[in-house]
Formats: C-alpha cells, structure tokens, sequence
C-alpha cells in the first residue's frame, strides 16, 4: 500500500482510480444509529430539495440529501440583491425562502423517497414552537420513512432579528432542541446545526447534546457584510449575510476540532460531527473527516460543481485509499492523535 | 482532448456538464464573441436558454457560475457540436472568460432555463434586443422565420460599439430598426421610442426582448399598449445557475393571479413581460411585494 499523496482533483484515469479506490475502501458511516453507504451530503440551502441536483447525479448515491430549511408557512425571502460573490466565497441574504412544510412533505419529501434518497431535513423556526410544529408535521408524513434525521437549524445568520439565532445563547439552544426531540421517534437522529459566531462553541454544543441531539452539524455561515463601492451602500438588500465558500474552510476545522477534542477530554459526549463548511475536493473533506467530522456536506461548491456533492466523495475514497486507509471510519479524528507534544 | 467529453448527465435530465474548447474568439464591438466545442448543449437547446460557465479554472476563488444567454447552437460542427455566447467584459469573471484564448478549457452547464415559447400560428413578431442582449435573437428569428412569421428585429444601445448583431440581424430578419442614445447609429433615443410605430406597422402579435430590466419594462408597457404579447428574459444576476442557490428570484404572477418569488434560471429565464411585478424593481434593487406568498410580515425576514 502507498502513501503517496497523489491527488485526485485531476485524476490521471479518472475512470479508474475512482471505481477502484470506492470499492477498496469502507466509506459507510454509522450516524446516531443510523448506517449510511457514504458520509458524503449536500448541505441545507445549497443544494433545493433534490429534483435540480437529480439532473446531474443519483441522489441516492449521498450518504444523505439534506434539504433546504423549511419552516411552518410558505415564506417568500428577502428582496433582491441577494448574493455578493467574495474572495474564495460568497455572501448570501435568502431569509429562508421555502415552500412551508405541509407542501414540502407532499411535493419535495415525496420526490425524495421516490428518488431512494435518505433524506436529512432540515428545521427551522421563529420561535422554538414553531420548530416543535414542523418536527410534528414531518413525523406524520406519508414520506416520514425517508427521513435518517433532522437538522435543526438554529444558526440562520438571515433572520430579521440577528439577536435572536438560537445558537448563539446556550439556554434558547436547549430549548429548541428539547422540543424538537419530544416530536420525533427516538430513532430519528436529530442534529443540532451550530454557527462558529459565537465566543465558545462548545459550550452550546454541550447544552444541545444534553437536551437531546444526537449530533451536531458544524458550520452555519459567518455573519458577514460587503458594501458596494460604486453605490457605497450595501450590496445586498438584507444588509447583512452569511459568508459560505473555501474561504471559511479553516473556521470549520477549527469548530469540529474543537468540539471533538472536548469529546476526547470528556467534556461532552461523544456524539456524531457532521463538518461543513468550504469544502470543494476530498482533501477538504479529509481535513474535516481528520479533525473528527464523521460526514461531511458539501454547500457553497456545488454552485460552481452541480455534481460537487458525489465527485468529493470520489476523491475522499481514492485520498483514503492512497494513503492505505481501509475505513473511513479510523480517519474520523485521526488529527487529535498527531498533535506535535 | 479526450477531456472534452459530456460528464454528469443523467439520461432525459435536459442539461449537460462538460468540458468545452474555445475554437474561436473574436471582438465585436465592446463584446467578445465565443465558440465553444460543448458535445451534448447544441441538441438540447432552444432560442432564449442560456449556458453556465465556470471561470479561473479549478482553484479559482471566483466560486460562482457566470450565465449566459445562448447566441447560437451548431450541433455537428467539424470538432463536434457548438455553442457561442457573448460576453461583455465588466468584472473579474467576465474578463477572464474574454481573456480566453483558442484552446483553452472551461467547465460549461447547459442549456438551462426555458425557452422563448413560439407561436403555433405563423404571426408577425417583433424582437427587440438591448446592448448584447439581442444575442439569443437571431436564431429566434430564424426559428420563427421557419414557421411562417415574419420578424423584425430593434436593436437599441447606448452608443454604436454597444449595439450586437446588426449584420446579422439584417441576414435573419424581414427588417431591422436600430436606435442609440447618442445617435451615433440609427434613430438618436430609444428602442421604446420606435417599438409603437413597428409593432403597428408590422401588426406583431408577440414582441419578444432581451436585455436591461429598464428596457424589458417599457417594452412591456409598450407591447400591452399595442395589443401584443411580450415574452422577455430577464438579466437577473445568479451564483449557480441551475436552481440551487435561490439568489436569482424575482416576483411574478401566475396563471391564477398568484404573486411569487420565483428563480429566473429555471422558471424563467423568460417570462411573460405583463406576468413580471415591475413595481417591486425600482433603484438596483427588488423588494418582495407585500401580496407575495408568503412575504415578510412586521420586522421582516
């Protein structure tokens, strides 16, 4: 077995070095009891609810489809402009436009489950009752059954009042999460969705795990801004937006570094990381997978890649498979043993 | 080249990724005008859909897709099927796709979007392009030329190095009015001006346009005036292009009088101009009208 670091950005044979390196190594993941074939996903809000990315790859083919934060009503989002494109990334202010609930598990679970993808759906609220709501409308779903879990988004940076993300304030954290477990079956996972904004992300992944999540899905976007310097005023209508893309990719290893080392010192229970943020190829993913994230979604990517979510996963197996890993679930916190002492 | 082949296509799923080859760049005007070799793109697209290109190669930091409308499709060219877009240079992404030199690769998604909807019966049609945004015209022309109608086309500009298309314009249209802000070509004003004066002459049905939303606005009011349907595209700016990011959206109504937010890159780009809530675009910006689904109530999203 080699230890060459080949990369498989721009595989020699791509054909090749990919099929073999997916079957050589066991990808599978073992996600708050649930088994999934891969730990790769798309993350909530970069990916719709599944019929746009079907066009170029087999949804089933992710570990999980995780899709846009929906809430209790149809909700229209912010006005226009809503993006700024910024070094390595963008900045977005959408306000959670979606469909509401009711039309999401009818028209886009249903897609879902026809389509064979394990579904990660993705919550969010204005108030913790309202996430209870949802929780509760989902569980009586026809298409509950495609569900592997639920992400609770409690980190939205584009909500009109920025004091009030969830995640920011351990206690309103607990709550949500209290809440949301009470509506769910014991083996639906519920993952806790934190944002790095915060002075110890620690501290509110603890308080989420002892109210019932069963994992934690690390990073929402960074609150950010840009101002348009032609208009000098800025340049996007919600003012303020989250800040996605490579360019955040080291806040994300550093917040599941963290948190898994809080794990490894017993601090918190040990509970399934889910990294996101800035991932683009396999040797991003492996940074999150090293620093103790067990899968991994792949957001801001897949606007320049449609079919980033797959192709990461691709590269992740034949990185792993280079470097002589037979599992990737011996990587999963690999970096935490090799700390220079 | 065995590169350049279609990649991530799922049978009957409507759109290619590929790699294409710049075959040919040329200026026209204050555009460049490309042509790629994109296997797959040219059976597949219609006048009015439009190609999303990835720029500055695999570690770019410039992240998001740059979109645009199709200028002509050749599905057996000698190196394979073709498409050809036109590109104003106006930022980083833009320039260096107009830095593009023979040879070079870029990653294309197309074709995406809807089409210009044709008449089923052979009407007259006016087409009516702002800048380079006349480019998906000419072959609407010629598809429309096909069925029996007869095109003409208004080409209107700031000046006459911002006008695209006017030779070509005259090969596939019945006739062809052009107008600059300047007067440098054509009538001195506006295509609002002369559009009235052409749709009655003509008897159009249909006024198609492509180009600012300032422009798709008037020739809007000007085409329900007159009596006639318009179908505009509209230029509104997208991160992914294929639905995903939700930043391209826009008001409009539906067939039961309904106002959304929809995404102009898969339920548009081209709509029904009377369709387009015009009164929430007002100074660079687009507010959600307070009848929208679903629009934010006190304090805002």
């Amino acid at each position: 077995m080699t230890t060459t670091t080949t990369t498989t950005t721009v595989p020699a044979t791509p054909a090749m070095s990919a099929a073999s390196a997916v079957s050589a190594v066991d990808m599978s993941v073992d996600l708050a009891g649930r088994h999934l074939p891969s730990p790769m996903m798309t993350a909530s809000g970069c990916a719709a609810n599944g019929r746009e990315l079907g066009r170029f790859f087999d949804v089933a083919e992710l570990g999980a489809f995780v899709t846009k934060s929906v809430m209790a009503d149809p909700r229209s989002g912010r006005g226009t402009p809503r993006m700024a494109e910024t070094p390595s990334g963008m900045l977005n202010s959408i306000g959670l436009q979606g469909p509401g609930i009711t039309s999401f598990v009818e028209n886009d679970l249903a897609w879902l489950k026809q389509a064979g993808a394990r579904t990660l759906v993705s919550i969010a609220g204005n108030t913790s009752g309202e996430f209870a709501d949802v929780a509760a409308t989902l569980r009586a779903s026809d298409a509950f059954d495609a569900v592997v879990g639920v992400e609770v988004n409690i980190s939205c940076p584009n909500v009109a009042n920025r004091g009030l993300v969830f995640a920011c304030d351990p206690l309103a954290s607990a709550k949500v999460i209290a809440l949301v477990r009470e509506q769910l079956p014991r083996d639906v996972p519920i993952f806790a969705k934190l944002t790095p904004d915060v002075t110890d992300i620690v501290s509110v992944a603890q308080s989420c795990v002892k109210a019932g999540a069963d994992g934690l899905t690390m990073i929402n976007t960074l609150l950010g801004m840009v101002i348009d310097t032609d208009l000098l005023r800025p340049q996007v209508a919600g003012v303020t937006g989250g800040l996605s893309g490579p360019a955040v990719r080291p806040v994300a290893v550093r917040a599941v570094w963290q948190t898994r080392a809080a794990m490894l010192e017993g601090r918190l229970p040990f509970v399934p990381i889910i990294g996101v943020g800035g991932v683009r190829t396999g040797r991003d993913a492996l940074e999150l997978v090293a620093a103790g994230a067990s899968a991994v979604q792949v957001g801001t990517a897949t606007f320049n890649d449609p079919s980033a979510p797959v192709r990461v996963g691709r590269e992740l197996a034949g990185l792993l498979h280079d470097k002589g890993f037979e599992r990737l679930a011996d990587v999963v916190g690999i970096a935490h043993e090799r700390v220079a002492r | 080249m065995s590169e350049a082949t279609t990649r991530h296509t799922r049978p009957g799923g409507g759109v290619v990724q590929v790699t294409g080859e710049l075959i040919a760049t040329r200026r026209a005007g204050a555009y460049h005008h490309l042509t790629f070799v994109a296997p797959g793109i040219a059976e597949l697209a219609r006048p009015g859909q439009f190609v999303a290109l990835a720029v500055g190669g695999p570690t770019s930091a410039n992240l998001l897709r740059r979109c645009f409308s199709i200028h002509k499709v050749s599905p057996s060219g000698t190196y394979g099927g073709t498409v050809d877009v036109v590109v104003a240079a106006h930022g980083p992404g833009t320039q260096w796709i107009s830095e593009l030199r023979a040879h070079d690769e870029v990653d294309i998604v197309g074709p995406l979007g809807r089409a210009f909807p044709l008449p089923k019966e052979p009407v007259p049609c006016v087409l009516v392009g702002g800048g380079y945004g006349s480019a998906p015209l000419f072959w609407l022309a010629e598809a429309l030329r096909a069925r029996g109608c007869h095109v003409e086309v208004v080409l209107g500009a700031a000046t006459e190095s911002r006008l695209f298309g006017v030779v070509e314009a005259r090969r596939y249209a019945d006739g062809v009015t052009v107008t600059t802000d300047d007067g440098s070509m054509g009538t001195k004003g506006w295509v609002s001006d002369v559009l009235p004066d052409v749709i009655r002459r003509t008897g159009a049905a249909v006024v198609y346009g492509c180009g600012p939303m300032a422009m798709l606005r008037s020739i809007t009011d000007v085409a329900t005036a007159e009596g006639a349907v318009a179908q505009v595209a509209v230029e509104e700016s997208m991160a992914c292009g294929v639905g995903v990011c939700m930043t391209c959206v826009m008001p409009v109504v539906d067939a039961s009088g309904v106002t959304k937010m929809v995404r102009s890159c898969v339920e548009g780009p081209v709509f029904r101009g009377d369709r387009v809530r015009w009164d929430a675009f007002s100074d660079g910006l687009c507010r959600v009208p307070d009848d929208a689904v679903g629009a934010p109530r006190a304090g805002g999203h």
